[in-house]
């Protein structure tokens, strides 16, 4: 099974992470817990050598088994196992595939806070302000509605602006421009302007960010007609789904997660996009369904290793796509398992889970042999407290427990 | 401080702050600020030393200048030709009687919804959009009719919008408070204060990376952004100041300062009602206008946008207007004083530059007489074009949702949505 890595933030300066923070968390042991903990891993990760370095150059990561991320294979490339490839970090994938978009149309510009002469916050857009310009990398001032706003006016005239978010948290202050403009232009123009924009910007919770750091606006966003949402959780998926968005007409707003931020991959050399409307089958199986996005993904195969220890086989679907969901995909393995478990980050009130339970009871009630569980985060504003933290955001333990009792 | 606004405070405000006497003044009629040029007495001092209410204060623009450079004229005393002359007044007239036609529709139940209309604020509209050329753009708010004529859409197509005809510009879609036009490039048309401006900063973005990354070096497209003084209270107008003058962008600011924001009284909202001052303090020049009056803002307007061509940055110009009519078809118009109204009612932009025209032997009672005719003539045509226009089908309810229907995502068959036959019917379950 993979390992996994959970990386601290690339800048030190916005995740303000003690460095043993990861001990803390496994010296506390509340006995009134419900599910035991497996000697030799944490509640939420696998490390190398259970230390954690905050220099990013000193940092131990586990490289993730390409052959256990079963990617699908994309219309428009060739499949990973094709040739060697390229080893990196999941933030310098993004930062290649918007190079090479940037390359690639010279209509293609970033706008954002801190992304030209910093580099991003996470290291995104490093070196791009130098090769590009000032004007193609903006570094704009602390003003999220009138600049997200702006990048809507360029892409309506010509552009093909990606608006950082440096949290995505922040653009909640953009949110009248991210309904009213970014999604409904298109319709009330009559079709007369396009807006092909890409909003991106890392969100979820981090390592102790605090509640207002750590928010999931994917299920705020959910509701607004006329956009896409797509949510990255590798390097290989991130790149594709950079490009893929760069490229598309819609706009399209692309999740990243301050976690997965250094998760490294070998990923191809040649051009590859990532479609941006289908799921990624991580694991076939036959007992369960198990839908993720996200750094969910990560709890989800950490627990699926656990599962497959004690006899069950699940089947892992990374949805990738949030907005619209790829009901063939998921359709296809309900019909096969008949049982449905969804692991999300979202809060358990109005998130993508909810959504996507009706979405399935909507299209595949016959299919179902139980009702659909769905494990959310707690509706909580995530505390500081690294123990009251883990406890809103799904464990890998509580994973397990879904699906044995799913499967009884 | 004298300013133009505390004589335009009327009597039965409530919660006058100013003096408390003010209740028992007599409304005045500023004579400090912007001499009419209706006026034949104040004319030829005008032209020879163009006095457009300077402020003392700040580092407003000195337009004065301008008269200067322009291009001589057969009569060298006059702002306009005959030829500009009568394109105004044109332009001027058919923003009147659309908007008259539209109560008209409104009332007799052909367009529903919030229709806001521009009577007596043709002035700013004409004066600075006649000046732009086709590939400049306009943005403007809900009261946006008059400006979508202006830049050029063809008055059968915004009246067939507001009809909810599919033959609109916006095929429907959109509705009277989001005209666009990708012809006249006309961007919008917004609902909510302020959210139009962060688009228009965008547009003038544009124009700015297309001459400096794309090297398109003959790019001078300008962006003029319309709003109230309502918006000029809203967080976005400021940032959007920021920024603009931060990257010199191709921007002009018109704040159509008509007083009013709904019922709320500009004076009652605003800690500081001299708009024009807040462009210096984001390295601007601010400049205040008498908006009744076309010449005068015509004369502004090609400084300020010859100032954006040339790559100097943004100007923030504030124009003096009053809307006659309440602020939409719904509002009953209460607190506004009857002086008031009256008060500006006299300062008629289309009277006033009809009389312009007359005194000065520019065109006649006939030939204006005949422009009115013809404007009239074609709004029956748009009306009766409206009328005729079919209603969206169906069919049309999911084409414009994406601009790649892809978007759409895959169904439980495997295939893209918008791939079922259902999907053009518009019947497609999404």
């Amino acid at each position: 099974m993979a390992a996994i890595f959970q990386g601290v933030g690339a800048a030190a300066a916005l995740s303000s992470l003690p460095s043993n923070s990861f001990d803390s968390n496994k010296s506390v042991f509340s006995p009134r817990r419900s599910f035991s903990v497996r000697k030799g891993a944490s509640f939420a990760v696998v490390r190398s050598d259970g230390t954690v370095n905050l220099n990013p150059k000193g940092r131990r990561t586990q490289q993730l088994i390409p052959n256990a991320v079963a990617t699908k294979a994309d219309s428009a490339a060739a499949s990973s196992s094709s040739k060697p490839g390229h080893e990196l970090l999941l933030f310098e994938a993004l930062l290649e595939g918007l190079e090479e978009e940037m390359e690639r149309d010279p209509r293609v510009c970033v706008m954002g806070e801190d992304v030209g002469h910093y580099g991003g916050s996470y290291k995104v857009t490093k070196g791009l302000a130098k090769k590009f310009g000032d004007l193609r990398v903006l570094d704009t001032p602390i003003a999220e509605n009138s600049f997200t706003g702006m990048g809507i006016g360029a892409a309506m005239t010509g552009l093909r602006p990606v608006v950082e978010g440096m949290n995505m948290g922040f653009l909640l202050l953009a949110f009248n421009q991210i309904s009213n403009n970014c999604g409904m232009l298109h319709y009330t123009s009559g079709g007369q302007f396009t807006i092909p924009i890409v909003i991106r910007g890392p969100g979820g919770v981090g390592r102790q960010l605090g509640a207002e750091h750590s928010q999931r606006l994917e299920s705020y966003f959910q509701s607004i007609p006329g956009i896409q949402m797509v949510a990255c959780s590798t390097p290989y998926n991130a790149k594709g789904l950079m490009k893929a968005a760069i490229r598309s007409e819609n706009p399209v707003i692309l999740f990243e997660h301050v976690l997965l931020y250094n998760l490294k991959e070998r990923i191809p050399d040649e051009d590859y996009i990532c479609n941006l409307e289908e799921a990624e089958m991580v694991r076939p199986g036959e007992h369960v369904t198990i839908l993720t996005y996200s750094r969910m993904r990560y709890h989800v195969m950490q627990a699926a290793k656990t599962l497959v220890n004690k006899g069950y086989d699940p089947e892992v679907i990374d949805i990738r796509s949030l907005k619209p969901f790829d009901l063939y995909t998921i359709g296809n393995s309900v019909k096969k398992t008949h049982r449905v478990l969804i692991v999300e980050e979202c809060m358990r009130t109005g998130g993508i889970g909810a959504s996507l339970t009706a979405a399935i009871t909507e299209n595949f009630n016959d299919y179902l042999d139980a009702p659909i569980v769905c494990l959310s985060s707690q509706d909580v504003p995530t505390p500081y407290a690294g123990t009251l933290e883990e406890v809103t955001v799904v464990q890998p333990a509580q994973i397990v427990t879904a699906v044995e009792q799913l499967c009884q | 401080m004298a300013s133009a606004f505390s004589a335009t405070k009327f009597a039965a405000h409530p919660f006058n702050t100013i003096s408390p006497t003010s209740q028992n003044k007599p409304l005045k009629i500023p004579t400090a600020a912007s001499p009419f040029l209706g006026s034949t007495r104040k004319l030829l001092r005008l032209t020879s030393q163009l006095n457009l209410s300077r402020r003392s204060s700040g580092s407003v623009f000195a337009v004065s200048d301008v008269v200067k450079e322009k291009k001589p004229t057969p009569t060298p005393s006059l702002l306009i030709t005959k030829g500009e002359g009568l394109v105004l007044y044109e332009d001027m007239v058919l923003g009147r009687a659309f908007e008259d036609m539209c109560a008209q529709m409104y009332y007799r139940g052909k367009m529903f919804g919030f229709v806001h209309l521009y009577n007596g604020q043709e002035a700013v509209s004409t004066g600075f959009i006649k000046l732009l050329k086709q590939q400049d753009s306009v943005v403007s708010t809900y009261r946006d009719h008059v400006h979508a004529l202006s830049k050029g859409v063809p008055a059968r197509a915004v009246m067939s919008e507001l009809f909810g005809k599919t033959t609109g510009c916006c095929r429907g879609q959109g509705g009277s408070m989001h005209m666009f036009s990708s012809e006249h490039n006309v961007i919008g048309g917004f609902a909510f204060i302020g959210e139009g401006i962060p688009v228009a900063t965008g547009a003038a973005f544009t124009s700015k990376y297309k001459r400096e990354v794309l090297k398109e070096a003959d790019c001078d497209h300008v962006t003029l952004a319309f709003f109230g003084d309502g918006t000029c209270n809203n967080g976005q107008f400021y940032e959007c100041l920021n920024m603009a003058a931060l990257w010199k962008l191709p921007i002009v600011f018109v704040v159509e300062n008509n007083l009013w924001a709904i019922g709320m009284s500009h004076l009652r909202a605003t800690s500081d009602p001299e708009i024009y001052k807040k462009g210096p303090a984001f390295g601007m020049p601010g400049v205040h206008v008498d908006g009744m009056d076309v010449l005068k803002v015509r004369e502004v307007a090609k400084e300020a946008i010859a100032r954006a061509r040339r790559g100097e940055g943004p100007t923030l110009v504030e124009c003096e207007t009053y809307r006659f009519r309440g602020h939409s078809l719904a509002d009953p118009d209460e607190l506004r004083d009857p002086a008031e109204k009256a008060h500006y009612a006299a300062r008629d932009p289309i009277a006033a530059l009809k009389k312009y025209l007359i005194e000065n032997n520019l065109s006649g009672e006939a030939e204006l007489k005949a422009i009115d005719k013809k404007i009239d003539e074609l709004l029956e045509d748009a009306v009766e074009f409206a009328d005729e226009s079919p209603l969206p089908p169906r069919s049309q309810l999911l084409e414009n949702v994406f601009a790649d229907p892809k978007g759409f995502g895959i169904g439980p068959d495997g295939r893209y949505r918008c791939e079922d036959p259902k999907f053009t019917e518009g019947t497609a379950h999404v």
